[in-house]
């Protein structure tokens, strides 16, 4: 598609999620869109020179968008664009429409890293998968009164839908709760499946006031962990700048180690 | 209870940090028994205010010790507390901080008490339990005790994911000065055993898919380096003789760091080599990644690795008739031998000249180390180095052009031996 000047500008508004982006893309092909723009419902202000077009999502729409994006892409590719929309910058909607034109119209490989989308793909992927192996380490679960293993979360990416089957394997004989509290949903695992549930919390979820929804050993095992944590330092080889490398502050909030 | 326990853990683990080993990596252990945990590529749980990674419970079942090594912090004669786990202690603080997310699993190791069999027997109690009575599958790391028996060896082989004896003394005549009761015979024994176990292992794999696994994650051992005067030629001849002799899957070498008054050992305020063991991580990254013989590396005309470069480089230098090397010819072997240049980037290289001619620009955006790379390589460019450099003049540009992040601090240990 070659859009020239004269090609109205559409802006498309969508809801923000997966297959809302997908039926974005459908969409373009489907109304034959040329130049666009995109972006949510919440973020919209309507101006006077474009013209508006609302998408609806639609499963089917999307499954069929997807469907031809793994004809061009490889496996991994795949996962990065997914990545890419869980990052949830404001940029990036645009950036994965353009490159599924790319794809679908140019047939450029997914390795042609002299294209700028294609490098930005390839680059916000690596961020967030940074970030979703960092969540994988730095998860501290606390048992419940109610043998519920509980942890909270603020990740700089949306990255918890990517960590969900790691934490089912691993920890496949014990019910367990990951809740993101910047983005207020999480996820349950109940033994059998796992389930994206919204808790209605009275006051701060991060710092329950009341300590009686804890297990009567729990904070034993947080101390011996943070004793631990402690102990297997080696004085005389102190590195702090290496420290704080691995270990970046934001994360500190929710490591139980780094409690005092 | 509590507070014992809290006791307990600080001293042990406290006398177990010096093993370097961490890796978590190496086994495909699944959960699927619908037990506990599973292993994969490992993870860093967390690290150290030293800037190390936390991904085992790194514990000493005891630090009673029969031994007096004068490099061990648990040696007989040391005057500190001792105390020791139970097997059920370890195994609930296992599987309780595994639970909460703060380790990928266990490494076990203890010191010597009565005797090796005595200590060894209760090492495999712990692993025992923990995957036959908890169905724990995370990672389990135990240390061997030096002439413990094959029996002994072969069950703990079952459980463990990774087991490790440990060499000490790079030298056979430093251990005989440090740790006059110990025997490198002893430490290759066990070696050897439990390489054939896993050979025969593998073959077992092959014939009957559910033949058991037998150490998936095979053995390391460590060396403690700047206790004795050995010098990086003696250290890095006998990690390969350990390489290829035993199949092992990491030497690791562990800077001294002083526990002791002890004569025989460097003064108790000098500082950790901790350069000279990045040098010999490099040195042992080199050997088993990019190809080089050790040789090549440590002979009798260069017995020590420079500290002021890292030992790519050095041998670059001390071999110029070997470059400058065309990027878009050479073969992967030789473009693993730029200084500069990795892993990642050699094999970038290799499949990106496939489509274009590679020039400067497209070597920087790869990951080259360009300041290092440009005295030793062309490419399509017109531009290269002209000049008829000295392997001395390339050092001091190169030099000057980075900072090192060590030199700062151990100017003064460089002096050392």
């Amino acid at each position: 598609m070659i859009s020239s000047p004269f090609d109205p500008m559409t802006i498309l508004i969508y809801d923000g999620t997966w297959y809302g982006l997908l039926s974005c893309i459908f969409d373009v092909y489907e109304y034959k869109l040329k130049k666009i723009s995109v972006t949510t419902k919440e973020l919209f202000q309507p101006d006077a020179f474009s013209k508006t077009h609302e998408v609806f999502t639609s499963p089917a729409n999307a499954e069929r968008v997807l469907k031809g994006l793994s004809k061009k892409l490889s496996p991994t590719g795949m996962a990065s664009i997914y990545s890419c929309h869980l990052s949830e910058l404001p940029e990036m909607a645009s950036v994965i429409i353009r490159y599924a034109r790319l794809l679908f119209s140019s047939g450029i490989s997914e390795k042609a890293y002299g294209n700028p989308d294609v490098l930005k793909i390839a680059q916000v992927a690596k961020k967030v998968g940074r970030e979703r192996h960092r969540m994988k380490a730095f998860i501290r679960f606390r048992l419940t009164q109610d043998d519920i293993y509980y942890a909270t979360i603020e990740p700089d990416f949306n990255v918890l839908p990517l960590i969900v089957s790691h934490f089912k394997n691993r920890y496949a004989d014990q019910k367990w709760l990951i809740y993101d509290t910047k983005r207020s949903y999480g996820v349950y695992y109940d033994l059998h499946t796992t389930e994206e549930i919204q808790l209605d919390f009275a006051e701060n979820p991060e710092k329950p006031t009341d300590t009686n929804i804890f297990a009567e050993n729990e904070e034993q095992y947080q101390t011996l962990w943070k004793n631990y944590f402690k102990h297997v330092s080696i004085d005389s080889r102190k590195n702090t700048a290496l420290h704080l490398r691995h270990v970046p502050k934001r994360y500190w909030k929710h490591l139980t180690e780094k409690q005092v | 209870m509590s507070e014992r326990i809290r006791e307990k853990l600080a001293i042990l683990a406290d006398a177990a940090k010096y093993d370097v080993s961490c890796a978590s990596s190496g086994s495909k252990r699944k959960n699927d028994n619908k037990g506990l945990g599973n292993t994969g590529n490992g993870i860093c749980h967390t690290y150290t205010s030293d800037g190390r990674c936390v991904s085992l419970l790194k514990i000493l079942l005891t630090n009673f010790c029969i031994y007096d090594c004068a490099y061990c912090v648990t040696r007989k004669s040391n005057d500190i507390q001792r105390t020791a786990f139970t097997v059920k202690e370890v195994v609930d603080l296992t599987i309780s901080f595994y639970r909460r997310n703060y380790i990928e699993g266990l490494f076990l190791s203890s010191g010597i008490f009565k005797n090796a069999d005595y200590t060894m027997e209760r090492l495999v109690r712990v692993a025992k339990e923990l995957r036959l009575e908890h169905k724990f599958n995370g990672y389990i790391h135990l240390k061997t005790i030096p002439g413990a028996s094959d029996e002994l060896m072969k069950e703990a082989g079952l459980y463990a994911d990774r087991l490790s004896v440990n060499i000490e003394i790079p030298t056979e005549s430093g251990l005989k000065l440090l740790a006059p009761d110990k025997d490198r015979k002893d430490m290759i024994q066990p070696m050897n055993f439990i390489k054939q176990e896993i050979i025969q292992n593998k073959n077992e794999i092959k014939l009957f898919k559910k033949a058991p696994l037998f150490v998936p994650a095979g053995q390391s051992s460590q060396m403690i380096i700047g206790a004795t005067k050995e010098t990086d030629q003696d250290i890095m001849y006998t990690a390969n003789s350990l390489y290829k002799n035993f199949n092992l899957k990491r030497v690791y070498y562990s800077g001294y760091v002083p526990v002791s008054h002890d004569s025989r050992l460097p003064s108790f305020d000098s500082a950790v080599p901790m350069l000279r063991e990045n040098r010999l991580y490099q040195a042992d990254w080199l050997m088993r990644f990019y190809g080089f013989h050790v040789k090549e590396l440590l002979n009798t005309e260069t017995p020590h690795l420079d500290l002021d470069i890292d030992p790519k480089l050095s041998w670059a230098l001390r071999n110029p008739n070997q470059f400058p090397i065309d990027i878009n010819k050479a073969d992967l072997q030789m473009i693993l031998r730029i200084p500069g240049i990795g892993v990642q980037s050699a094999q970038k290289i290799v499949s990106a000249r496939r489509f274009q001619r590679l020039n400067w620009e497209n070597l920087k955006k790869l990951g080259v180390a360009l300041n290092r790379a440009k005295y030793f390589i062309t490419c399509n460019s017109t531009e290269f180095e002209r000049r008829n450099l000295s392997s001395m003049q390339i050092k001091q540009y190169i030099l000057a052009s980075s900072s090192s992040k060590y030199l700062k601090s151990n100017v003064a240990q460089l002096q050392l031996f």
